[in-house]
């Protein structure tokens, strides 16, 4: 098979172990791309706990009418962390780790094309999410007096300004989004030079793997959305204490301003965080479905197509802040287009499916999770961008259950299902079947009954960031279903975490390719050598490994 | 073994017609307090959407089918089996069938686009009647003001609207706007959310189709109590609407100090008028026709014709209304109503003032 062609450097890597202080010093000074992208990768999953944990704690005060588990302040602050976190420590993180991990081993590169600038990137996003977290001690600005911020992850103006947030809780916000911003942007910036310059002889780009082509795509878009979040953030510093007065209304300034600047991002933001979740579904979903995927030409454009469409949508975040009719008439156009290239994406993964023989192994159960939720959250999306529609459902649990069934059940489980399958690359070894199984169907049962009964207190008028709600509304028998549901997930990644340190140590070893698979990953060691590749690959198609395993019926024939 | 499967299995049954007993009721219940469902309308723009919302609830029901069950289908059908040996044959993609699910999308969305601008069009273009109630409504952390310029009359909270036009009523005009940071007026039976942003003068209207309460609450986080911010609205029948106009339009008085008894010992709501306004209550709130002239809370000339304090956050009662003025902070916590520290005594005077605020 692949040994004779792409040769397999014997597993020589990990014989010479240093001192403790020796490997924490390599880890720190490290510029190799897969270090990093394990360090983002296990950086992601600790905010994801932390995270977590700010969730059950929100969904224990919400589990029944009137409690007194945390205090109105303290709700708010663990909505805001809760939302920035994820979206900017985990979700930005961990994708950014897994196509530092993998962009340079699938289009058969040593590294990214600026590893310097990758270790930058990541200490400084990393260091933000500290300085995030550090406003729980300093955030009233004497040491220990702190808070975290309170204005919600969107931090609407003039909410965050002096007059209405005192103290440094909104500076701390402020900057550590800023900070991570600048990661993000060097990321971004290294993974497109990676991406266009860095590939091996023979792959053109219409050979790049999916993955690679989509996070050309993301971090393109990227580039284009974190500019006017971080402009929006120095105008709110400069609101703050150069008397600026850009959403200062005190003053004549504008709130709209800063809804515009921050959904400008926050809309693309959101196909930021997706692409990469499909990238892995493009990879995933042939490989157990032992079929080529469906149309890649057409994949590819529906990627792109997302990216183009998801930049003119923004202001359906805004169809209550007063736009006239024919603002909103576009801004629902725009966004139902949004659906086209997403549906394509999902019929080629329905035909990838059609006529293979579909392994139901843990990495393709979350693939097949997110198809079906995938589906279900495009569709309450549709409902969402029908404006007038949304003048009901806008700010309620509707929406929240909306993009949750986006965040978790379709990203969230598309990153379990990457880890299941990247793991044994990463680590050398598998991760346990059976626990991966009991931690999928917990995962499924736990999901469903936290996000589909959520949609339901928000068509009964329930809205979002109320610490409370009276007895009389009739919302407390599906709150305590939905915060009963949320404490299965926890239980499911619990079970996850105890997984992945008990196969680091006791799981069989994973070979070069476990799964039988097409890229060039899997054509190098498990765990890679640091220079990846003994000898630069050469490709002839887009699936190289297929080519090597059916000389008979290889895909160059066809290319 | 056979009998306690019987008892299981009639207990199960039992349990599942509880269930489905429930489920069937559960409008009925509900109803016994005012609902906040968006699928329950009853005012002109709140039924359109209704309408556009079953329309498009039913297309996605019916994508959600057809594409579930080929999902479903296509899992079951190509699943591996222990006898395959081979790979299965590659197909690489059409592009005729890449068009047949790009175009079909197209018209779906074609579909939904036009049915959404007709009722976005006909709802926020629609021309205003010239017998429409004009009501600009402020919203404040973390309560809701009302002015009615055609009346000339200030509230707070509790808004009161006539019934609609098809019962000899009229359409009532909002225009939304805040003093302070966003917040987003919402009741869900009458009408969507619109946002009430400082520097900036938002509409809407409401056609209410039958008189009663209606509840909301703010739709857009505005600081710590953006949970307690409800709203209330009654909707009257155009003789209750006249009364209670009548009736808000009303001053207070400078209540004449109760006999000889002027030494501020009695209990009673002279004195305690006299002790409101020579505290701070009055940088704050307004009790029009006399020297409290505060803009910054609500307007208190009409207190008592109010059913719940702090917009909503408690029930109108002489008890919640001295624990409230006594320490806002035990019922709505970070609500901008500071502690006064008074005495005991003063507060039970103010309570009793207040309580003349007819």
């Amino acid at each position: 098979m692949s040994e004779t062609t792409i040769p397999i450097p014997s597993g020589a890597v990990a014989s010479e172990r240093g001192t403790y202080l020796e490997t924490i010093h390599s880890w720190i000074v490290t510029v190799d791309h897969k270090k990093l992208g394990i360090m983002y990768i296990v950086y992601a999953l600790l905010f994801l706990v932390i995270a977590g944990v700010e969730a059950l704690l929100m969904r224990i005060q919400l589990s029944a009418p009137n409690l007194h588990f945390l205090s109105p302040q303290t709700f708010n602050r663990m909505f805001t962390m809760h939302g920035t976190t994820m979206v900017f420590l985990v979700g930005m993180m961990i994708l950014f780790g897994f196509g530092n991990y993998l962009i340079p081993l699938m289009i058969g590169a040593r590294d990214m094309a600026f590893p310097r600038l990758n270790a930058f990137s990541f200490w400084l996003s990393a260091f933000a999410g500290m300085l995030l977290y550090f406003s729980f001690i300093g955030g009233s600005g004497l040491p220990g007096t702190g808070t975290a911020p309170d204005v919600g992850w969107f931090a609407y103006a003039p909410l965050t300004e002096r007059a209405f947030s005192p103290g440094h809780t909104i500076d701390y916000w402020t900057v550590a989004i800023l900070a991570n911003g600048i990661g993000s942007i060097g990321t971004s910036i290294n993974i497109l030079a990676t991406v266009f310059c860095m590939r091996c002889k023979g792959m053109t780009l219409m050979r790049l793997p999916l993955l690679a082509w989509i996070y050309a795509t993301m971090s393109f878009l990227t580039l284009v959305a974190i500019s006017p979040l971080t402009a929006a953030q120095a105008m709110l510093m400069m609101d703050r204490y150069l008397g600026a007065h850009f959403f200062d209304t005190q003053a004549g300034g504008s709130a709209i301003l800063w809804a515009h600047f921050f959904w400008i991002f926050g809309h693309p933001e959101v196909y930021v965080l997706v692409l990469p979740a499909f990238g892995f579904a493009n990879e995933i979903i042939p490989v157990f479905s032992r079929k080529a995927i469906f149309g890649y030409p057409a994949m590819v454009a529906a990627s792109v197509g997302i990216a183009f469409i998801s930049l003119s949508v923004w202001a359906h975040h805004m169809f209550t802040i007063g736009m006239t009719s024919y603002g909103n008439a576009f801004f629902t156009l725009s966004t139902m287009l949004v659906s086209v290239p997403t549906g394509i994406k999902i019929f080629n993964w329905l035909a990838t499916l059609w006529g293979g023989r579909i392994r139901f192994q843990t990495p393709m159960l979350f693939a097949i999770g997110f198809l079906f939720q995938f589906l279900i959250a495009g569709l309450t999306g549709i409902m969402l961008s029908i404006s007038a529609w949304d003048w009901q459902l806008h700010n309620t649990y509707f929406v929240v259950a909306h993009f949750h069934y986006v965040l978790v059940g379709a990203i969230i489980f598309m990153i379990f299902s990457a880890l299941y399958y990247w793991y044994p690359k990463m680590t050398g070894r598998m991760l346990d079947e059976r626990m991966g199984k009991w931690h999928f169907w917990l995962m499924v049962i736990g999901f469903h009954m936290t996000f589909d009964l959520m949609h339901i207190p928000g068509l009964l008028g329930m809205p979002r960031w109320i610490y409370t709600y009276g007895a009389d509304r009739g919302w407390g028998t599906l709150n305590m279903l939905v915060s009963i549901g949320g404490g299965i997930q926890g239980i499911a990644i619990l079970l996850f975490v105890i997984n992945m340190v008990w196969s680091y140590f006791k799981g069989p070893h994973a070979g070069p390719d476990p799964w039988d698979a097409w890229t060039l990953e899997w054509s190098t060691a498990s765990p890679p050598p640091v220079y990846n590749f003994a000898r630069e690959p050469v490709v002839e198609s887009r699936r190289p490994l297929w080519d090597l395993k059916h000389p008979e019926d290889p895909d160059s024939a066809f290319d | 073994m056979d009998s306690e499967l019987r008892v299981i299995s009639r207990v199960f049954i039992r349990r599942l017609k509880f269930v489905a007993t429930a489920l069937v009721l559960w409008p009925v219940m509900a109803a016994a307090s005012p609902s906040t469902s968006i699928f329950s309308t009853q005012s002109t723009p709140a039924r359109e959407v209704n309408g556009l919302a079953f329309f498009v609830l039913g297309i996605t029901a019916a994508i959600f089918v057809a594409v579930g069950a080929l999902l479903v289908y296509a899992l079951v059908k190509f699943r591996a089996r222990a006898d395959d040996v081979a790979e299965p044959p590659q197909v690489f993609g059409s592009m005729q069938i890449e068009l047949s699910w790009t175009i079909i999308p197209i018209l779906i969305v074609t579909v939904l686009f036009l049915g959404t601008a007709r009722v976005l069009f006909s709802v926020q273009d629609a021309p205003k009647p010239a017998s429409a109630l004009d009501v600009t409504a402020v919203g404040h952390q973390f309560w809701w003001e009302y002015h009615y310029p055609q009346y000339n009359i200030t509230a707070a909270n509790e808004l009161h609207i006539p019934v609609g036009q098809g019962t000899t009523g009229r359409v009532t005009y909002l225009k939304l706007t805040s003093a302070d940071v966003i917040h987003s007026f919402w009741i869900p039976q009458l009408g969507g959310k619109t946002d009430m942003l400082p520097n900036r003068v938002n509409e809407m209207w409401i056609d209410p189709a039958k008189p009663g309460l209606y509840l909301g609450q703010c739709g857009q986080f505005c600081g710590t109590q953006h949970a307690k911010m409800l709203l209330r609205v009654s909707v009257d029948t155009p003789e209750d609407f006249a009364k209670w106009i009548a009736g808000q339009q009303k001053a207070a008085v400078e209540l004449p100090a109760s006999g000889a008894n002027s030494t501020g010992d009695a209990i009673d709501a002279p004195t305690g008028q006299r002790v409101f306004e020579q505290q701070a209550c009055i940088n704050c709130h307004t009790v029009s026709g006399t020297v409290a002239n505060g803009r910054f809370g609500p307007d208190l000339t009409h207190l008592m014709s109010r059913a719940t304090l702090a917009a909503g956050a408690m029930d109108n009662t002489p008890g919640n209304l001295k624990g409230w003025i006594t320490n806002p902070d035990d019922y709505k916590t970070g609500s901008l109503m500071p502690a006064m520290h008074l005495t005991e005594k003063q507060y039970a005077q103010i309570t009793a003032y207040l309580q003349t605020l007819k």
